[in-house]
């Protein structure tokens, strides 16, 4: 049976900022993912906003770890190579009723500690985003709301942590956890039993289930839908800051934004559903978010999009962010209730985890040969070309250019597949290296990334699959 | 970096920029250079590997690979220089910068330079199918690469959105290596492609043809389980509800209209056409910018191969001509699509030399005269017992038809 320290059950954001920290001690950790690849359900499927937590609900959990963990993201990105800008949000009200909102809100942005929110008029507004509804009357300016690589969060996490020598297995879900004599000692997935000393459950949609396993689910997660539209970079209409509607309790509502690769970010909606793998789309969801958008940006042209995609808030009922440990419990760290700020809150979450488990005994060891550095793939497209040639003449596959659309190379595929926790799916190297993502969504890429797959992971072209098994992309061979 | 002055540059070496080359050395160009993409000179026609190429070029029927090879030899014979397994990244001012593994990145210098990019297909995405997002969705060509190039299948259980050639084309291809059509669905009341290969392709396969009718849903976690088809309202062009039909297939193939790939133009500055998405030409498939051509696909989607090499030759021509300092600029006047027009090309002409306007009908009509204006005065009709906007139809002017106008006008009525 496999030993280890500490089990994390899941490798979306928490999880991987979870195995990070963890990785910076002297302890054995090994992180259960029950997807193929890192990134788990949420924290794939999101906004792609850094928050500062300026509209969280004041004195909760959720409130101080977003607002502390805003401030993190420049130092954590540069470290781990990932994507990320400090563009700003604006909150723009647009009717009386909205407008005699602004002081509560940004009383509430002082109660929560976010000070640097400020006021605006309608005419200041329409300066720095002029595509705004002209009846703006005025609003508030978020200086640190921020956009990231979601996908590149996870993964930069997760690889430093392996490179740190946190254990990995994807495609492995957890079926259970012993506990004896008020202490956990085992936990049962699909490839085995582990012994552990530890278990955090990080399981985002799925932490009810595991808490379950243990007797600790006093509260439900059900998934809460947003569907989003991607606009095509060349899109006639474009915002330069995040654009924020005023919040209700619901939801924070439907922004645009733009993404760190210069597409247009319009959604989310928020539908209650019942089922946990329910990813799917559909038309009045996307027309609701027209509707919405248009009254904040008029001109936000959706026929230039490219592809429009939906993911599952986990929706914890009773509401709220919580962070449990337990007396009759030894070992296990119960978080629930990570929506909406998961992916910001993810670096803040994992340290007070880490530290919660250190008031409560758990022996940890500072690492003196911790390697904070992780250098990504080579992004082709944002180089010079003097770097573009240094870089052909050191490896000629990066000569090789397979995504026309985002200009990703052959080399950089190669180089995402064999890197730590690499690719091994189309969509394993779409989320990696941006292949696929661009206007064309791998109609040209697409039979060629296959192929480099197949012959990477030295497999035949009918194993390579999308992303999970059952997701192959061919069916054989020709006749 | 590399740098060296040709007479022509030509981006991509599909039918357009094959046939680009011919015409230009054919006019006396000494230095051509064709930059593609692919492993292999041939572009698309590489993979089109049906036969119905080269009835007008050649008198024969020929695959898409055989028509290739015929250019191909004459490309050889001329000396025309060529790059392959080359990406273009920039078109810039008498130049082009490429990459690929042997020479890295370099520029190279010209003093015309042929657009012959070709397209790309709508996605899904751009047309906004709901549903889940499973393996198994593909555009009609990415399918047509796999099979005919790699050699390997993309499903069993097939259904096609989109009457489009390619959707139509692969229709007979998948059943002919084993798979099952279902169906093949389009939103319009009207074939989108040639009525031959609604015949060829759907009717002698027995495969039902679905006019007004579009899919409303992709059902499937992992990989494509079915999609629910629904009738729309013609007029609208809107699912009529209690219409939908789930069809239980593994694969869902788009052939919902090609795009012309003009992000190098655009980067670029040259003039796009609304209306086709491609660089506005003259008759020397000249665009905005004076040494820079463009010809095939890039400036609108075809149906014949053939168009596009006659087309091509000519812009190949006159850009050799450009970089000899010998074509001659006058003052162009432009064409305007009247009554039942979708677009001509070119949209603007020299009135000094003869043209060829190629253009589409809106919509389709049966029984109606092509009359061809010169601001007011007619100066040619013909009678066409059907016109169809999925394919293309020409007319010839020449200059004492049009000397003195301000522009020219075609309608079909």
């Amino acid at each position: 049976m496999k030993k280890t320290d500490i089990v994390i059950i899941g490798a979306g954001a928490v999880g991987s900022a979870l195995a990070r920290e963890l990785s910076k001690y002297k302890l054995d950790v090994t992180v259960v993912e029950k997807n193929e690849d890192l990134g788990g359900d949420s924290s794939k499927s999101n906004s792609a906003i850094i928050h500062t937590g300026y509209d969280a609900k004041p004195g909760t959990l959720e409130s101080q770890l977003v607002v502390a963990a805003n401030p993190m993201y420049d130092k954590i990105t540069e470290e781990l190579d990932i994507p990320f800008k400090r563009i700003g949000a604006l909150l723009p009200a647009f009717t009386q009723e909205q407008f005699e909102q602004l002081p509560a809100l940004k009383h509430k942005a002082m109660m929560n500690r976010v000070y640097d929110v400020e006021y605006r008029t309608g005419e200041q507004l329409l300066k720095m985003e002029p595509n705004l509804n002209p009846e703006v009357k005025g609003g508030l300016y978020i200086p640190r709301e921020s956009i990231i690589d979601p996908f590149l969060l996870c993964i930069g996490l997760a690889e430093n942590a392996a490179d740190n020598g946190v254990h990995f297995l994807l495609g492995t879900k957890c079926t259970g956890i012993k506990v004896e004599e008020g202490a956990v000692t085992t936990v049962q997935t699909t490839a085995g039993d582990i012994e552990t000393k530890y278990v955090i459950n990080a399981a985002g949609l799925y932490c009810d289930e595991v808490a379950g396993y243990v007797g600790k689910n006093d509260y439900y997660v059900t998934p809460r839908k947003g569907q989003f539209y991607i606009l095509d970079k060349n899109t006639t209409c474009k915002v330069g800051m995040i654009i924020l509607p005023i919040p209700t309790k619901v939801t924070k509502g439907k922004l645009m934004c733009p993404t760190m690769h210069g597409n247009m970010l319009v959604g989310p909606t928020a539908e209650d559903m019942l089922d946990k793998t329910d990813k799917s789309t559909n038309a009045e969801g996307l027309a609701s978010i027209a509707t919405d958008v248009r009254k904040m940006i008029p001109n936000v042209n959706l026929r230039d999009t490219i592809t429009q995609y939906s993911g599952l808030r986990a929706q914890r009922n009773p509401e709220g962010l919580n962070i449990d440990v337990y007396d009759d419990l030894k070992g296990y760290v119960n978080i629930s209730g990570v929506r909406s700020t998961g992916l910001t809150g993810s670096v803040a979450i994992a340290k007070y985890v880490v530290d919660l488990m250190i008031e409560g005994g758990m022996h940890a060891e500072f690492k003196t040969d911790f390697n904070p550095i992780r250098h990504g793939t080579p992004r082709f497209a944002e180089m010079t070309n003097e770097e573009r040639a240094t870089l052909i003449a050191k490896d000629p596959r990066y000569g090789n250019v397979i995504c026309r659309c985002e200009t990703v190379t052959e080399g950089q595929i190669c180089d995402a597949i064999h890197r730590t926790l690499g690719a091994r799916s189309v969509d394993g190297v779409k989320r990696r290296l941006r292949a696929g993502m661009g206007r064309c969504q791998g109609g040209f890429c697409g039979p060629r990334v296959i192929e480099i797959l197949a012959r990477e992971l030295g497999i035949t072209p009918e194993e390579v699959r999308k992303n999970d098994p059952g997701s192959e992309m061919l069916t054989g061979k020709g006749r | 970096m590399s740098k060296k002055i040709y007479d022509v540059i030509i981006v991509g070496g599909g039918p357009a920029g094959l046939a680009a080359a011919v015409g230009a050395k054919k006019a006396g160009a000494e230095n051509v250079l064709i930059v593609e993409r692919d492993i292999s000179l041939g572009g698309i026609l590489e993979q089109c590997i049906h036969p119905g190429f080269g009835l007008k070029t050649f008198g024969e029927e020929l695959t898409g690979p055989e028509y290739a090879r015929r250019y191909i030899k004459e490309v050889l014979d001329l000396g025309v220089e060529y790059k392959l397994g080359t990406m273009v990244l920039e078109v810039g001012d008498h130049s082009v910068t490429g990459v690929n593994q042997k020479d890295g990145l370099f520029v190279a210098e010209g003093k015309s330079i042929i657009l012959a990019m070709g397209c790309r297909e709508r996605t899904r995405g751009a047309i906004m199918t709901p549903g889940t997002r499973p393996a198994g969705v593909y555009t009609a060509g990415a399918a047509q690469r796999l099979i005919n190039r790699q050699n390997m299948m993309v499903g069993k259980k097939v259904v096609i959105l989109g009457s489009g050639d390619i959707g139509m084309i692969m229709a007979r291809r998948m059943t002919l290596e084993g798979a099952k059509v279902l169906a093949v669905a389009e939103i319009m009341d009207y074939t989108a492609g040639l009525t031959r290969n609604r015949v060829q392709c759907l009717e002698d396969f027995g495969i039902p043809l679905l006019l007004s009718h579009t899919i409303v849903e992709i059902k499937g976690n992992k990989r494509v389980e079915g999609v629910v088809i629904a009738e729309v309202d013609p007029a609208t062009k809107k699912p009529i509800e209690g219409t939908e039909k789930l069809y239980e297939c593994d694969t869902l193939l788009l052939s919902c209209g090609l795009i012309p790939e003009n992000e190098l133009s655009k980067a670029a500055e040259i003039k796009l056409n609304r209306i086709t998405s491609g660089p506005e030409v003259n008759q020397f498939m000249q665009t905005n910018k004076p040494y820079v051509f463009a010809c095939g696909n890039v400036v609108h989607v075809n149906d014949l191969a053939d168009n596009v090499s006659e087309e091509s030759e000519r812009a190949g021509k006159y850009a050799a001509l450009y970089a000899a300092g010998k074509l001659t600029q006058g003052k162009e006047i432009p064409t305007v699509p009247g009554t039942n027009v979708r677009y001509i090309c070119p949209q603007r002409v020299c009135p000094e030399e003869p043209a060829t306007l190629f253009f589409r009908a809106a919509a389709p009509q049966k029984n109606v005269t092509v009359k061809v204006l010169a601001d007011d005065k007619e100066i040619f009709s013909k009678k066409l017992i059907k016109i169809n906007p999925g394919e293309m139809e020409k007319v010839e002017v020449k200059p004492e038809q049009i000397a003195g106008a301000a522009a020219i006008t075609i309608n079909v009525i």
